[in-house]
């Protein structure tokens, strides 16, 4: 039985579960989205918090529970899942763009293939989202010929281009050198002013402290304790979060 | 010597015969290799496909196909079909026989070729709502058949020599129209003109080929 939407809330997972045949990575995880809210999810490694994010786009197939996106039960059989997966833009950790295509390339494929517009149209369109993470002047480019953090200014703008109502954002500044760190951040609270609702895997504190409506701490497959950026990074209750927030801190 | 094995009075009487059957050779090729290649294709994505029953029978079909002789195979389906009265043309033999052992190797290549591609490539595609098909088409295979561009070529090579397998079943292919030269001539000059024709025709491949190798070590260095 799926379960009923509430009111605002844009993204609605409900009691996730996920084995890796014996590993059971995520036990029974819930976790909303409301409009227009940022949520950072943070924790060590293992704790199965990218395994949570590719649930909710089924890039992961859950083992049980229920995962709602915009009102559509992602995990119906009846879902056209290609067509929901637009609504969902996702950002990965190793950008993922595809190097034989140009920036505009990369943005305007599903424009055209999974969107229906014509070359034209999506060229308009990429055009405008490449400009949004103000690479307008890179769309010709591929991505060999663009820093790590250029890269995965395109990759976002190849996901919003599709102009989706809630953005995965897996790690995404992890594996780039830290000066480029700050392009990218830029362009995610630019988005995040534009009122996008967004979940955000990444170790960026500074980042969540500014932009996060509320962190959520998960280890070993279950989230530990939620609450506002200044309850979790300055008054973490549990012990396990007192842990983790001090040893990142350290860093 | 030259009067046996290059007599010029031969050339000039077996040039038209010879030229013909290069003509048939080139059009076979243009066939086989494009059937070589859709097998290929279609077992590679095949093979992409997680579901065991789908997984070991697809195995078993490609180790059958590349160990079994593709002469054997070919006179197999031509002279060993007919006693179970189906009786299949020349041309219709080799397609099949070529469809069945070539398609099995551009499989395996082109397989390696996927399996080359990083799996965040098709996450990728699949998060922007790319279906499966698509996503192979317009994302993994152009970079698949970029990384094994040499092997591909490499096998086309062979495919193309292997056409002269059609000889045995009266296809009129560069080989067949030499000995049939030959044997009018009573002088194996148009087999020496066959070997120079194939030489002439395949050796710009190989050294692209050799380019290409050389450029992917460069690359891998």
């Amino acid at each position: 039985m799926a379960a009923k939407p509430i009111a605002g809330s844009i993204v609605q997972a409900r009691g996730i579960h996920k084995h890796f045949g014996a590993l059971h990575v995520l036990k029974g995880v819930d976790l909303l989205l409301a409009e227009r809210e940022l949520v950072f999810v943070i924790g060590p490694s293992g704790s199965g918090k990218s395994t949570l994010l590719r649930c909710l786009n089924r890039l992961e197939e859950p083992s049980s529970g229920s995962v709602m996106v915009d009102g559509v039960d992602m995990l119906d059989a009846r879902t056209d899942i290609n067509h929901a997966r637009q609504r969902i833009g996702m950002v990965f950790q190793s950008f993922n763009l595809y190097p034989h295509m140009t920036a505009l390339g990369n943005v305007t494929l599903a424009l055209r293939k999974v969107a229906g517009k014509t070359r034209n149209e999506a060229d308009t369109l990429g055009h405008a989202a490449l400009a949004r993470v103000g690479l307008a002047d890179r769309a010709g480019h591929t991505p060999g010929q663009l820093s790590g953090g250029q890269q995965q200014r395109v990759a976002i703008a190849r996901a919003i281009a599709l102009e989706p109502r809630v953005m995965l954002f897996d790690e995404p500044t992890s594996s780039l050198d830290p000066e480029l760190v700050g392009s990218v951040l830029g362009v995610m609270r630019d988005l995040r002013e534009s009122g996008m609702a967004m979940i955000v895997v990444s170790h960026e504190m500074g980042f969540a402290r500014n932009a996060a409506d509320r962190v959520v701490f998960m280890d070993e497959g279950a989230i530990v304790e939620e609450g506002t950026p200044a309850e979790i990074f300055e008054r973490p209750v549990q012990e396990r979060t007192r842990a983790f927030i001090g040893q990142i801190q350290r860093h | 010597m030259l009067q046996t094995f290059f007599n010029l009075e031969i050339v000039g009487a077996a040039w038209r015969i010879i030229l013909a059957g290069l003509g048939n050779t080139v059009l076979l090729s243009l066939v086989v290799v494009p059937l070589g290649l859709l097998g290929g294709l279609a077992l590679a994505t095949l093979a992409s496909v997680r579901n065991p029953w789908v997984r070991w029978p697809l195995m078993a079909w490609v180790d059958f196909f590349r160990a079994f002789p593709p002469l054997v195979l070919l006179i197999f389906l031509f002279a060993g079909l007919p006693f179970a009265g189906v009786e299949l043309g020349g041309f219709a033999c080799v397609c099949i026989a070529f469809f069945l052992n070539t398609g099995a190797y551009y499989g395996e290549i082109l397989r390696a070729g996927v399996e080359s591609v990083p799996t965040g490539q098709s996450e990728a595609a699949r998060s922007t709502g790319l279906g499966r098909l698509q996503t192979m088409l317009f994302v993994v295979l152009p970079q698949a058949v970029r990384n094994v561009l040499p092997d591909l070529l490499s096998n086309t090579l062979e495919v193309v020599k292997l056409t002269s397998l059609g000889s045995v079943v009266a296809m009129p292919e560069l080989l067949f129209q030499a000995r049939q030269a030959q044997s009018l001539t009573y002088n194996p000059t148009p087999i020496v003109l066959a070997a120079a024709i194939y030489f002439l025709m395949l050796w710009p491949l190989v050294r692209l080929l050799s380019r290409l190798e050389n450029r992917a070590l460069a690359g891998r260095g």
